[in-house]
């Protein structure tokens, strides 16, 4: 039944996804290509259209993911048309150096992809400015790399944490095994060590079940990054629309938590004279975004760091073009990957924590 | 740059799964998990006072016990003694009665062995005399059978009657 239902889904994802190979076609491209550790790790730490499997970053294995714009209506198509559409390039007048961009053939005839962004041409053509194309842009609501990624970490993490369920429905109150047994000591810790220790003991309960997503969403994706193969190796937590987007959830349950003291030490701070309480005004505002902008930019830059460390570990046998590097390289990239382990648990700890502290203080009562 | 500026695509997959996720999470795993810990927690908690106040409990029990215990054994001792106190008054009893039986039945005995010993002595003196009187029946026949002896005879006794 279960295998069935696996069945499916791998063929739905199969279908869906366009999987194909393609191989080096530009003699001229290729050449170009000579190894470069910074364009090789920005370029995994970026999104893509495609989800890079092995092979040349060109004319490599690859599964092509589907593009999604609205543009006078919806349109949606592979990004194969972009990858084996028409590369060209241009001279950039500033850094003299060469800007790569994929022409759209078939269904993505009008557009074209230059780092990794899709853009309308104009007569056929990308207009550059300083570097950047300054084409006009669709609506793009493409299942990127970082997207396909998001959809596989939550599905696991559906999977991982209703398993957990199952066993709580099916025993009752008895002490945990297997899974449950290994989750919910980070459950209870969650629970009592982060809201209940931050929150006010009438009101955290309501704050749990945010907590706790907040906190498996970003570990789990934290880890999944970690895996360097097909269902990991996106940096998802380490893209800043997602720690954007979880530091703006943040930000919108703690300011919508806000009580009357709350607002009161932010607009009229009660204890200090008069002339202080018009200067702290505007400081107190400009917190209320720097806290979870705080957020926003330690959980990117710790996650993007343990994946350009890793990467530059490993580059270190591309560079010297030599296999015997891997017994420095590989260590060292094994002690990271075991640091970005502990680092994974301890930003998610961290990103619920600060939230639990900062809603926390927003829905603190009044003592004198 | 486009490192650290936010893709609308992105933004909005991410808020679309990360508010079904939340919702879902929320409404059928944390509330059923939390909700069975917080049971058992309650659970446990129970559990324990349970086990405090019968521990309590076996304790006044126990203490109860070592009193009955005690008591018990007090009575015991109790008991011996005045048993061991009844049995010598008994004893005694028996002893001093036991002895009066005896000196009587002593007394009896002497008593009757000495009334038997004075009917033998009758009864000898008696058999003694008859036998003496036959005696002396055939010695006076002797003795006075010649003039001779009667008057050696009357002599002695006349001679006897002197000395007695």
């Amino acid at each position: 039944m279960r295998s069935n239902l696996f069945k499916i889904v791998a063929l739905v994802i199969v279908t869906m996804l366009n999987f194909s190979y393609s191989f080096a076609e530009n003699e001229e491209v290729k050449k170009e290509k000579e190894f470069n550790v910074g364009e090789m790790i920005m370029h995994h730490i970026k999104d893509a259209h495609e989800w890079h499997l092995f092979g040349p970053e060109h004319g490599g294995t690859s599964i092509y993911l589907p593009v999604i714009l609205i543009d006078n209506g919806l349109k949606v198509f592979s990004s194969s048309n972009f990858y084996h559409g028409a590369k060209d390039s241009v001279l950039d007048a500033t850094s003299k150096e060469y800007i790569y961009f994929n022409k759209g053939k078939g269904a993505a005839k009008d557009y074209a992809l230059c780092h990794e962004k899709i853009y309308k041409l104009e007569e056929g053509k990308l207009h550059f400015k300083e570097g950047h194309p300054h084409n006009a842009k669709p609506l793009d609501f493409s299942i990127t790399k970082n997207v396909l990624s998001l959809f596989m970490g939550t599905f696991l993490t559906l999977i991982i944490l209703l398993s957990v369920v199952r066993f709580y429905k099916k025993n009752g109150a008895v002490a945990p095994k297997g899974v449950a047994k290994f989750l919910e000591p980070i459950i209870v810790m969650v629970r009592d060590d982060i809201a209940k220790a931050n929150i006010d003991h009438h009101k955290y309960q309501k704050y749990v079940p945010y907590l706790l997503t907040i906190f498996f969403f970003i570990w789990f994706n934290n880890m999944l990054g970690l895996i360097p193969f097909l269902p990991g190796g996106a940096n998802l937590t380490g893209n800043i629309t997602v720690t954007f987007f979880l530091a703006l959830c943040t930000l919108i349950v703690t300011v919508f938590s806000g009580n009357k003291n709350y607002w009161g030490h932010i607009f009229w701070m009660p204890g200090v004279p008069v002339p202080m309480k018009f200067f702290m005004m505007p400081i107190e505002l400009i917190g209320i975004i720097t806290k979870p902008f705080a957020l926003m930019i330690r959980l990117f830059a710790n996650i993007t760091a343990g994946h350009i460390i890793v990467l530059a570990l490993i580059s270190i046998i591309f560079i010297n073009k030599n296999v015997a590097w891997g017994g420095l390289s590989v260590p060292m990239a094994l002690f990271i990957s075991v640091l970005e382990l502990l680092v994974a648990f301890l930003q998610a700890f961290l990103f619920a924590m600060l939230s639990s502290l900062f809603i926390g203080a927003a829905v603190e009562e009044a003592h004198h | 740059m486009d490192l650290i500026l936010p893709d609308f695509g992105l933004l909005f997959w991410t808020a679309l799964v990360f508010c079904c996720l939340l919702f879902v999470l929320t409404k059928f795993i944390w509330k059923p998990i939390l909700s069975a810990v917080n049971a058992r927690e309650q659970k446990i908690t129970e559990a324990l006072e349970l086990a405090d106040k019968t521990r309590a409990e076996m304790q006044a029990l126990q203490a109860e016990n070592d009193k009955i215990l005690k008591e018990a054994r007090a009575e015991r001792d109790n008991i011996l003694k005045e048993a061991k106190e009844a049995g010598n008054t008994m004893i005694e009893a028996a002893k001093s009665k036991s002895k009066l039986e005896a000196d009587k039945i002593v007394e009896a005995a002497r008593l009757s062995i000495n009334s038997e010993k004075a009917a033998a002595m009758e009864e000898l003196k008696n058999h003694i005399a008859t036998l003496s009187l036959e005696i002396a029946e055939k010695v006076v026949r002797g003795e006075l059978a010649s003039d001779d002896k009667q008057k050696a005879l009357a002599d002695k006794f006349a001679n006897d009657i002197n000395l007695n």
